[in-house]
């Protein structure tokens, strides 16, 4: 099947969500058995449809080019879980 | 000669490819009102939007999307009338949604073409592949504590414009004609201020090295390089490198680098190491961007005279060589000193005086043409000074250097000095026949037909009447004097 | 009792002045107060809170400000950010958030007047159908089986909190959010009228996202005409969302006394599903004869993508989800659970702050989009929803609008349907079409199973024609005199 536990790792890595490896084996077959019926649309013929991205049928507004927002540095950082002063903080990134 | 590396089996074309990232120059951000300027402290310009709240969505700048329209016209390229944003997924500290709003499949910008001129004289056409609209991340402070990074979000959100180079570019030197034009069409068309400095403009820099004839090798990405000497460097220090390890009979691996600028040398990028499966797909926050053909045509309509038609007006309308129209147009502000000081003037001696003694004391005070001590109205006004008689040409040195160091208009500064040339055939008479009186033996040399003395005569007469006398008429007397 | 009032009849008792606002309030309060433990609808309470704006809302009765929804007391499903009150989205992530700002649709309500009781339960992030996947523990459905009054029943989901309080008498109106059928299930659930307005109506600005091409802000309540009075309020063009229509709001509560003489209700075939109970089948042919009997006339037609409709939702809103969530890492809000480098920071963050099936979608929205298999998927995903589109317009050129069941069962126990997600995801199949192609419907009571559970027929209409799907509702409200009461509600 598609999902093998190599591939769960991969998405799961990509995903930022840890998996331990004994949950591997379980997900692969919980997630195989999902995308196993999601293939039933393989049935559909789509030949010649343009994909519909979204609920709404308009094209998108513009707004005006003007400061209405942002100055509230207390109101973004209220919620940190780690802050330092003015900024928030997170384990030493090496780039 | 074509620009190659030489190895130990011959020589290796670069192959270069430039994205550059330019800061829109709007208010305020791309996707929420929050200010979009440069220097605050940190996280003062951040909106919920911004930081990724819970529920927050993103609303399109009118002003951004023109400017990125704006930018294309100016690269001759093909306005896309519907284009879309896409999310490309990805973790990173400064980039709240976990993901940036990017365009990805359609572009609001298509190909295009910038032309650069090589020192040779020499032009090359650059192709553009594509420019799209995008958010910038926040920044990550790495040095500020010794376990933790930072995170100021006020760059988060802020209009950039990516703009993607076909692999045209073959040498350092064309990667740097090629940034230097792109920002100075940016410029021009005040879509980008093109600040590396600052960060408003940065490029990745995609090289690659193979043997003539030989199809593309694989590439490696040198990201965030802030400047175009850098550029110029990394484009080297990549492309020798690449050479090496093909030549040492390795294989070059695709990556992202790092120009590491103090030691002159590109390196893996850490943070880059994961595979790049960015699960681009269509944001569903937001529409489809249909632009209207009438909004396109009147944003060309306003598009101001750019670089290149400048560039072929200043030869034709005002006589300037090649080189000389080149210098005054790189930049708009030198173009438009230049215009306003040779409006209804000499433009041959405008652009002597403007590229000459003008740009010199620019050079030696640090200064650019917006902080400069002369303006263009009181250079002009010297020129007047000058074609009037009022002073002579050496005169016009010293009032010049004086203006560079007061800031004064020149008539007040020759007024001030007294200055003014004098033309009164009775004092130069006078000053002449002193001269004459006091060298007799060098008169008597410039008889007997050591005509070079007559430049002995004319400085000590100058000299005598303190630099102000008229030269036409010094010159003359002196003749008549000494005939 | 002042809790069994509809929301009209307590706006004429305030106005009257028959009672109060606070003693409104107060009232609902006291059933929460009484209720919530056993039935564990809300995750946040805010007495002083909904005491302040009630005494509010007398003062300005009393200076004759009467607004839509002065003095009435809401409850709002947690998934909707309210300033200064804890928004969890029924999630470990966000256990300890305090927006700092107002969503649009319960600051539309504030600005009409009315007064907050508390945060609702929900599925976490809305991902569920029975308001089993709750980081704060199942909700209790007020409704008991006849034969069997000790098994616990779910309320639906992912609105489980909100129709769990409306049915039970402690809220007189409640917000939802609709992704696949998050209102209308628990609405069919919990015997209330439930509201999916048109993608665009409601503006989704400070509603914590699922799935943002499909998520739909809606009210809960107890009569249509209340409905029709909570969108009105609720709907509003929000410049702050893109997707969001300038569409006048129209008089929906006018719209209820329309009636349904002469209008066109299409029957579509394709919702008579293998094993669907055939009291369900009875209800509809039930709603059918009504809707005949008041005038209607009934077109049998075809919706020919509709069993595709979840499979398509299970691949759209995953692909949706898995970025959405993507903000929730440890940074700027909500739980962190630290580790040696950033990576094993988020790794470890969202590991423990999402619950099974939110990490199970996260995986599978990611592998949807994932290089090689996003065409596959996604983009396929993507032409079948436009052809489900396609499906509705073709059929609502001949119709005015489409009459079904709301579910294919009643509500069920908790811990049926639990162990394998496929079969609790069944319970989206007639819901999901109408947030695929963006329409507007209303699940409406209509009668009771044979367990004496409640059961719901759907009305779905037109793109931004609520109008009309609130005149069928109100026509099946009539015909079928609704009147049957939860065994758990206020005051018992």
């Amino acid at each position: 099947m598609a999902l093998d536990p190599t591939t769960i790792r991969r998405i799961a890595n990509l995903s930022r969500i840890r998996v331990e490896h004994d949950q591997l084996e379980p997900l692969s077959r919980e997630l195989n058995g999902i995308l196993g019926w999601i293939e039933q649309l393989n049935e559909v013929n789509v030949a010649g449809v343009e994909p519909l991205t979204g609920g709404a049928q308009m094209a998108m507004k513009m707004r005006d080019d003007v400061v209405t927002d942002g100055g509230y540095p207390e109101k973004i950082l209220a919620n940190a879980p780690d802050r330092n002063r003015q900024f928030f903080a997170v384990p030493k990134v090496v780039e | 000669m074509a620009y190659a590396i030489e190895g130990t089996t011959g020589p290796w074309e670069v192959v270069v490819g430039l994205e550059v990232h330019a800061q829109v120059i709007s208010q305020s951000k791309l996707f929420s009102g929050s200010s979009a300027a440069f220097g605050a402290e940190p996280n003062t310009q951040v909106s919920f939007v911004d930081a990724g709240f819970p529920g927050m969505l993103p609303v399109i700048n009118r002003e951004c999307v023109a400017q990125a329209v704006r930018t294309g016209l100016g690269l001759n390229a093909v306005i896309h009338k519907v284009s879309r944003f896409d999310r490309k997924n990805y973790f990173y500290a400064d980039m709240p949604q976990g993901y940036q709003i990017s365009q990805y499949e359609h572009p609001v910008v298509g190909t295009g073409i910038v032309e650069v001129e090589l020192a040779d004289g020499s032009v090359k056409q650059i192709g553009v592949t594509r420019l799209h609209l995008e958010q910038d991340a926040g920044k990550s402070l790495h040095d500020q504590h010794t376990t933790k990074t930072f995170i100021d979000l006020n760059r988060s959100g802020v209009a950039l414009m990516e703009i993607v180079s076909e692999p045209d570019i073959r040498s350092p030197e064309e990667a740097g004609a090629y940034l230097r034009k792109l920002r100075s069409i940016l410029r021009y068309l005040g879509t980008c201020d093109g600040n590396m400095e600052e960060g408003s403009m940065r490029a990745d820099v995609n090289v690659s090295v193979r043997k003539a004839g030989e199809p593309y090798r694989t590439r490696c990405e040198i990201k965030n390089v802030n400047s175009i000497r850098f550029v110029m460097q990394a484009v080297e220090a990549e492309a020798a490198r690449q050479v090496e390890v093909w030549e040492s009979g390795g294989e070059v691996r695709q990556e992202t680098r790092l120009f590491d600028s103090n030691r002159g040398i590109t390196r893996p990028m850490r943070s880059k190491e994961d595979a790049h499966d960015y699960r681009y797909f269509p944001d569903p926050d937001l529409l489809p961007l249909v632009l209207e053909q009438s909004w396109i045509d009147a944003l060309k309509a306003s598009l101001p005279e750019l670089p290149d038609a400048k560039q072929a007006r200043f030869r034709s309308d005002y006589g300037l060589t090649q080189y000389d129209a080149a210098v005054l147009v790189a930049e708009k502000a030198t173009a438009d000193f230049f215009e306003t000081v040779a409006k209804g003037r000499d433009p041959k001696i405008a652009a002597n005086w403007v590229t000459g003694d003008f740009f010199a004391a620019l050079n030696r005070a640090g200064a650019s043409i917006e902080t400069s001590p002369v303006s263009a109205a009181n250079l002009g006004a010297l020129l007047d000074l000058i074609v009037d008689k009022t002073i002579n040409g050496r005169i016009a040195k010293d009032v010049f250097e004086a203006m560079v160091e007061t800031g004064k208009d020149p008539a007040a500064i020759v007024e001030e000095k007294g200055l003014k040339q004098v033309t009164d055939t009775g004092a130069i008479d006078a000053a002449v026949d002193a001269i004459v009186a006091a060298n007799p033996d060098k008169v008597a040399e410039y008889r007997s037909g050591r005509e070079k003395l007559f430049g002995f005569f004319v400085g000590q007469t100058m000299k005598a009447m303190a630099g102000k006398g008229n030269p036409a008429l010094i010159n003359d007397t002196l003749k008549r004097r000494l005939a | 009792m002042l809790t069994d009032l509809t929301i009209a009849q307590a706006q004429a008792g305030l106005k009257a002045k028959t009672f109060s606002a606070v003693e409104l309030t107060q009232a609902h309060l006291t059933g929460v107060d009484a209720l919530n433990p056993r039935l564990n609808a809300f995750i946040t309470v805010s007495h002083a809170k909904a005491r302040d704006q009630a005494k509010a809302a007398d003062e300005a009765i009393a200076r004759g400000d009467i607004r839509p929804l002065t003095g009435i007391p809401l409850a709002i499903k947690d998934l909707f950010c309210t300033e200064g009150i804890r928004t969890t989205a029924a999630s470990r992530i966000l256990e300890s958030f305090i927006p700092p700002y107002e969503s649009t649709v319960t600051a539309n309500l504030l600005n009409d007047g009315a007064v907050f009781l508390g945060k609702t339960n929900l599925d976490e992030f809305a991902m569920g159908s029975s308001n089993m996947t709750s980081a704060f523990g199942p909700v209790e459905n007020p409704w008991k089986r006849r034969q069997d009054q000790n098994a616990v029943l779910v309320p639906g989901g992912s609105s489980g909190g909100s129709a769990a309080a409306v049915a039970a008498r402690i809220a007189m109106g409640a917000t939802g959010t609709d992704t696949g059928g998050s209102i209308r299930q628990p609405a069919s659930f919990c015997g209330l009228v439930g509201v999916k307005p048109s993608y665009g109506r409601c503006s989704r600005w400070g509603v914590v996202a699922f799935a943002s091409s499909l998520d739909h802000p809606g009210p809960f309540a107890r009569t249509v005409q209340d409905g029709a009075i909570l969108l009105g309020s609720m709907a509003s063009h929000d410049p702050k969302d893109s997707t969001s229509a300038d569409r006048p709001v129209p008089d929906y509560q006018a719209a209820c006394k329309r009636g349904v003489k002469g209008l066109r209700i299409g029957v579509p075939r394709e919702y008579r599903v293998d094993g669907m109970p055939a009291e369900i089948e009875a209800l509809w042919q039930q709603g059918i004869a009504w809707l005949r009997d008041a005038g209607a006339e009934i077109v049998d037609v075809s919706l020919p993508h509709t069993k595709y409709g979840l499979a398509t939702y299970y691949i759209v809103a995953p692909a949706e989800a898995s970025s959405n969530l993507a903000r929730y890492d440890g940074v700027r809000f909500g739980l962190r659970k630290d580790g040696a480098e950033l990576s094993d920071m988020y790794g470890n963050t969202r590991a423990a702050g999402f619950g099974a099936e939110v990490r199970r979608r996260i995986l599978i929205g990611t592998y949807v989009l994932s290089a090689g298999y996003y065409d596959a998927y996604y983009l396929r995903a993507q032409k079948v929803r436009a052809l489900i589109l396609r499906d509705f317009n073709e059929v609502f050129a001949n119709v005015d609008a489409l009459l079904t069941p709301t579910t294919p069962s009643a509500a069920f126990a908790q811990g049926e349907k639990m162990d394998d997600p496929i079969q609790m995801y069944l319970n989206d199949l007639f819901t999901v079409g109408a947030n695929l192609a963006g329409v507007p419907a209303i699940s409406v009571p209509a009668g009771l199973d044979s367990n004496g559970l409640p059961l719901g027929l759907q009305i779905i209409g037109k793109n931004f024609d609520e109008e009309t799907v609130f005149a069928v509702s109100a026509e099946i409200e009539r015909a079928a005199g609704f009147t049957a009461l939860p065994q758990i509600r206020a005051g018992m």
